[in-house]
């Protein structure tokens, strides 16, 4: 069921972020995994790869759809979850867990506090 | 405004996730596309095609005037039978494809594509010459039975014997009570059937084959599935893989045009087209590296684009990443290999032989 763990940072393109000290690892969403459907594909950006916030990082697809994953943070990619590259269903399985997508190294410690907090993020999904 | 079919509120009932299709509130999927994919390939499914549309000839010369629309011969077809053909214009390009039924010489019945019903029969209209069309789209709904266990489920509702309704013949009666044509049709690759009603008797049609179907694990298929099972068959579908700017013998449709049956719209065109060599063809490929195509990536040969991608999926029941694209004759062959353009990455492709799936 629809879930939204208080501890996390959200965006409005439905990515998440969890701080780890100077890192934060991200992921989708429980919202945008039930929106696309069973996942069948998920393609990740290199580790060393630099994100831009906002910037495209990726895809994941359906059997129906194609989706864009959007960095919700500047930073350099650290690690890439190689699990959800071969079983893409993680993502629907445990989309804050198993499912997450990869981890970056901040750009701008700060941008971490201006993303939405899990109260703000589901009343925008309420508003949908 | 989206156009409702007499199934909305079944929908709706069901959990149907809506999407706007072809200005239709319609399902895309109930419980997920996967599941409902297997269904259909396993057991049964039930999918509301209501939103495609009817266009009737009756009188004396209706099946003339039909013939001269469509590429197929419907003078070759006994009466309750049913061809697939292309609705063709003067270039030989699709106006639409269609499925003409033979009531009798006197009674053409066709079934259209929804995003086409208007076009189509302001076309038909237009170029009836004595037997002018009628537009029955609001006066049908229509429910596919799609799986190994439809005709055994339509059966057991049906008021008569239906074994002898062959692929692509069809009948009049009663399923679940409510008036029919009970047509040995479908758009997925499995046995079934597509049952034409009244917009009345839709809903109590509709579960009664769900609740007669509980057993077999019977479930109700969105959009999502219909597409990703026609994929899997190389089926076309209109304003995808098939347009007013193809012709049936680049679509790999030249089965559909029948030459011995005497003029038709298109006609000259295609015969054109056969002398001068056809330039491009319709063909099924998988990719050899990971990724999934999508209708409208680049095909490229040697760094150049030379066709497109119409349709593609990662098929559920095949489990690879295919696709259905246009590309020039001298690559269309089984083997031949070419590479498909992913987010300005080229990924290898090669044509297969289809359907992708065989049983």
């Amino acid at each position: 069921m629809a879930d939204y763990p208080s501890e996390l940072k959200y965006t409005k393109d439905h990515e998440w972020a969890k701080k780890t000290g100077s890192s934060v690892v991200v992921g989708v969403t429980w919202y945008a995994q039930d929106a696309s459907g069973a996942l069948v594909y998920c393609e990740l950006p290199k580790v060393g790869a630099s994100l831009k916030a906002g910037e495209s990082f990726g895809v994941i697809e359906s059997t129906k759809a194609v989706s864009e994953l959007f960095a919700p943070l500047s930073g350099k990619v650290t690690k890439i979850n190689d699990e959800v590259v071969s079983s893409p269903s993680l993502i629907n399985d445990d989309p804050y867990g198993k499912g997450w997508l990869i981890e970056l190294e901040l750009a701008n410690a700060a941008e971490y506090d201006g993303l939405m907090d899990s109260k703000t993020y589901v009343s925008k999904l309420e508003q949908k | 405004m989206a156009k409702q079919t007499p199934l909305n509120a079944a929908h709706r009932k069901l959990n149907g996730r809506m999407v706007d299709f072809a200005g239709w509130d319609m399902p895309v999927q109930y419980t997920g596309v996967e599941k409902e994919h297997e269904a259909v390939r396993t057991s049964v499914g039930l999918f509301d095609v209501s939103h495609m549309g009817e266009i009737e000839f009756k009188g004396p010369g209706a099946l003339a005037e039909a013939n001269r629309l469509i590429t197929n011969d419907l003078a070759k077809a006994a009466d309750g039978q049913a061809v697939y053909a292309g609705l063709l214009n003067e270039k030989g390009g699709f106006v639409d494809d269609v499925v003409a039924y033979r009531f009798s010489p006197e009674h053409i019945f066709i079934c259209v594509n929804a995003s086409n019903a208007a076009k189509d029969f302001e076309w038909m209209k237009a170029h009836a010459k004595t037997v002018k069309p009628v537009n029955r789209s609001d006066d049908f709904a229509q429910i596919a039975v799609q799986g190994p266990k439809a005709f055994a489920l339509v059966q057991r509702l049906a008021n008569k014997p239906l074994d002898g309704v062959g692929t692509y013949r069809f009948t009049q009666g009663q399923v679940a009570g409510v008036d029919c044509i009970i047509s040995r049709t479908g758009y997925t690759g499995e046995d079934g059937f597509e049952l034409y009603c009244a917009p009345g008797g839709a809903e109590a049609l509709w579960f009664a084959l769900l609740e007669g179907g509980k057993g077999d694990g019977c479930v109700p298929v969105g959009l999502g599935a219909r597409d990703s099972l026609r994929t899997e068959m190389k089926y076309s579908l209109y304003g995808n893989d098939i347009d007013d700017q193809h012709t049936p013998l680049e679509a790999g449709l030249g089965w559909i045009v029948k030459w011995d049956k005497g003029d038709f719209i298109g006609k000259a065109a295609l015969e054109a087209q056969k002398a001068q060599g056809v330039p491009r063809k319709l063909v099924g490929f998988e990719l050899t590296e990971a990724g999934i195509p999508r209708s409208h990536y680049a095909i490229l040969k040697d760094g150049q684009k030379v066709g497109e991608v119409t349709s593609g999926t990662m098929g559920p029941s095949i489990k690879k990443a295919v696709g259905i694209g246009y590309v020039p004759t001298a690559l269309s062959a089984e083997g031949a290999t070419f590479h498909v353009e992913i987010r300005g990455r080229p990924v290898g492709a090669k044509v297969v032989k289809t359907p992708f799936y065989k049983k």
